[in-house]
């Protein structure tokens, strides 16, 4: 079945185009790995999956799960099941982890018509969850991000999405500035998730994270489009060539599709 | 579309006042303008005796010698105090209520709009209260059952006639009838207020509570409250305050003072809610510029003030703790918002005299719109208070990027046994909290409720029980709106 359809997307930020005619199929059960050079529009991307208001979608359609995305609210797409792990994750003070995370995960069911969880069942339900990431008691009960390490933030990433459950997680260039041993971790916790029910869009920068994380399809993104589908062993290559080709190309595409005129 | 941070704050602020009706009650006015004779009007109207009278000429007296103080760092217009009206009442026959039958049925209905049951039997269990319209004391209730216990809760004006001897040796104790510019006008004009008297040992059976309302238009309100809490006393007191929605601003310039003796333990805790001003223009408003100050006087004892301001144009107050007797305690935990055109400067101050004294300073500000957010805080450890402890935290939280926290700690340290600790911040409710937040399923309302309680619950939790609900639910609607 078919997860995400995004055809022809244009969008960009404050009257600059960015994505510039994006096509992206996912189907349930996928893990999709997307990569590319800095500023292909990788986050961008990310960004208005989630529905940040900053990006302003110019062409093209997003459907999910057969609705069209762009029409609802970022807190809407999240309880319809979008998940987006931040690059960088944003601090809450005065707010404790798990009690953010029990508003969360409230509002989700109650979007969905399920009961609220009482505070009992929500800790036992969040105990099982830190271990999958290894998150120490202690950062349950601080503030949301707030005084954490860049690791520790993005493990507290990984957990929230762990407790959310979401159908499709977007992970934003996750294994950035992350030691092997906490993107063992975050790999550890995909894994863990991946289900015939769910899919994954994995944003990276580096093909290391696919050591551990191994993709069905990866996706290279350049110039706000992407110029090659394959499957794993094309992160390998990016990896041995760099994007130098693709880039290059990209060029040429671009020069092109310009009116020669100019 | 989905919004932007700043479009869901601009909704937030543009959040109507909810408690903005007028009631259409026939009143008795004086005509606008202050001079000897409007001060001996209302001494008499309230049935003073002489020495009430003498006082209040007093203070009218120096206030007349007194410039008004412009050192807060809030804006506003000239106030003429020759265009105010310093006496306004619901006309009545008789001398005043003497049950809730004689009290005008739009007055009890104005009350129970506002959530106030002033009707015993649909009241909160243990709650008593003293209503203020205007510039009289309405109604009192539970007023049989505080007498069994011995505790006095009764207007000021009353107090005055029926306990001079409490009156004429506490009234102006703390807070002097010349004390500064607005309590040496609220000296000579005042109307009415509270008065709680709560003998040694005695700890008052139920929570008791004034709520204040503005009605009449171009009205100063001065009310006046008087508490004293005997050796080894207990009493927790609350005050609730909403006016009409009103073009013009209306002064409010209220006197609190209360005097704790050995042992005793008073905490006050304050829900104001005054009409802001039009969000979108400023335009109106209540001026909230009030004195309230405590004394610890004997050992042990304790003053706690905890107030949650929500309302007002400007707000201007500083309630405060004379920590006098040796071991006593003060407290203050506030939480102030300001959005729309909104301006407070507000804090304590804590004065440490007697050795071992405490004080503990918890601030919160909240401005969000254009709203200007002052924190001004003193502490002063003076020479002979020996192993003085003061612990203050003050932090403020801006929603959007037109408004302002300013926070202004001054400490005076007199005594090198002295321990004094200071924490403060400041942070931003943004776009990317905001989206953060969506992006988990909450939205804008939501994350801003859970934000803000997060970061107000230090001082909630001092609040009681009934009251924290009451408080919370004030600040969502407050702001609802002005996030996501």
């Amino acid at each position: 079945m078919c997860l995400l359809k995004i055809e022809n997307l244009h969008a960009g930020v404050e009257g600059t185009e960015i994505l510039t005619g994006l096509d992206l199929t996912v189907k349930v059960g996928e893990v999709h790995a997307i990569m590319g050079p800095n500023g292909s529009g990788k986050s961008t991307l990310a960004q208005v999956l989630a529905g940040r208001a900053d990006y302003e979608v110019t062409a093209g359609s997003i459907t999910y799960r057969g609705e069209d995305l762009l029409e609802l609210a970022p807190e809407i797409r999240a309880r319809e099941g979008i998940f987006l792990a931040f690059q960088y994750p944003v601090e809450i003070p005065g707010v404790s982890n798990v009690y953010f995370l029990k508003a969360a995960l409230n509002a989700i069911r109650k979007h969905r018509g399920q009961e609220e969880i009482d505070a009992m069942d929500f800790l036992a339900y969040v105990k099982s969850k830190m271990e999958i990431v290894k998150m120490e008691e202690e950062l349950l009960h601080r503030p949301v991000n707030e005084g954490f390490s860049g690791g520790e933030k993005k493990r507290n990433e990984i957990f929230h999405m762990e407790v959310l459950d979401p159908t499709l997680a977007v992970l934003d260039e996750t294994d950035s500035g992350l030691d092997i041993d906490a993107l063992k971790i975050v790999a550890e916790g995909v894994n863990s998730m991946r289900s015939p029910e769910r899919g994954f869009i994995i944003i990276t920068h580096y093909q290391r994270l696919l050591n551990f994380i191994v993709p069905d399809v990866v996706h290279v993104m350049v110039g706000g489009r992407i110029v090659e589908t394959g499957g794993k062993e094309l992160a390998l290559e990016l990896e041995a060539k760099g994007y130098g080709g693709h880039t290059r190309a990209a060029e040429a595409a671009a020069e092109a599709a310009m009116p020669a005129s100019g | 579309m989905p919004l932007s941070g700043t479009e869901i704050i601009d909704q937030e602020v543009a959040q109507e006042y909810k408690w903005g009706f007028v009631t259409d009650i026939e009143q008795e006015t004086l005509p606008p303008g202050l001079d000897e004779g409007v001060v001996r009007f209302i001494s008499a109207k309230k049935d003073e005796p002489e020495w009430m009278l003498e006082w209040r000429l007093k203070a009218y007296r120096h206030w007349l010698t007194l410039e008004e103080p412009h050192w807060p760092n809030v804006t506003y217009p000239e106030i003429d105090y020759q265009a105010m009206i310093y006496w306004a009442a619901p006309k009545k026959a008789g001398d005043g209520p003497q049950s809730l039958d004689d009290i005008d049925p739009e007055i009890l209905a104005t009350y129970n709009k506002l959530g106030i049951p002033l009707e015993e039997q649909k009241m909160l269990a243990g709650v008593a209260v003293d209503a203020v319209f205007d510039s009289v004391s309405v109604a009192t209730t539970f007023k049989d059952r505080l007498a069994e216990a011995g505790v006095i809760f009764c207007p000021i004006s009353e107090a005055i006639r029926e306990h001079p001897e409490l009156v004429k040796k506490y009234l102006g104790s703390v807070v002097p009838s010349g004390d500064n510019f607005f309590a040496a006008l609220n000296a000579a004009v005042f109307s009415d207020g509270s008065f709680v008297y709560i003998p040694a040992g005695v700890r008052c059976p139920m929570e008791l509570s004034t709520y204040f309302r503005i009605n009449a238009q171009n009205t100063g309100q001065f009310e006046r409250t008087l508490i004293i809490a005997e050796k080894g006393s207990h009493v927790s007191y609350l005050e609730g305050c909403t006016a009409p929605k009103r073009d013009e601003n209306q002064l409010h310039a209220a006197v609190v003072e209360i005097y704790a003796h050995e042992d005793a333990e008073v905490k006050y805790s304050t829900v104001q809610n005054w009409y802001p001003g039009d969000p979108k223009t400023g335009k109106g408003g209540i001026y909230n510029f009030v004195t309230k100050r405590g004394i610890c006087a004997g050992a042990r004892s304790k003053i706690s003030w905890t107030q949650v301001e929500t309302g007002s144009a400007i707000t201007w107050k500083y309630p405060s703790v004379i920590l006098k007797g040796d071991d006593s305690t003060g407290e203050f935990y506030s939480v102030a918002v300001t959005k729309g055109f909104q301006q407070a400067d507000t804090g304590t101050k804590m004065i440490h005299v007697g050795k071992n004294t405490r004080s503990t300073i918890i601030s919160k500000g909240i401005s969000a719109g254009r709203g200007q957010n002052t924190y001004r805080g003193q502490v002063k450890i003076l020479k002979n208070a020996d192993g003085a402890r003061n612990f203050s935290q003050c932090d403020s939280m801006l929603i959007g990027d037109r408004c302002g926290a300013h926070t202004f700690p001054y400490i005076d340290v007199q005594n090198t046994t002295a321990q004094m600790e200071h924490e403060a911040s400041t942070s931003k409710i943004g776009e990317d909290q905001l989206f953060y937040c969506a992006s988990r399923g909450l939205d804008a309302e939501d994350a801003l409720s859970l934000i803000v309680n997060g970061f107000c619950k230090e001082v909630f939790k001092e609040l009681p029980m009934e009251f924290a609900v009451e408080a919370r639910r004030l600040l969502e609607v407050s702001l609802e709106g002005s996030v996501g």
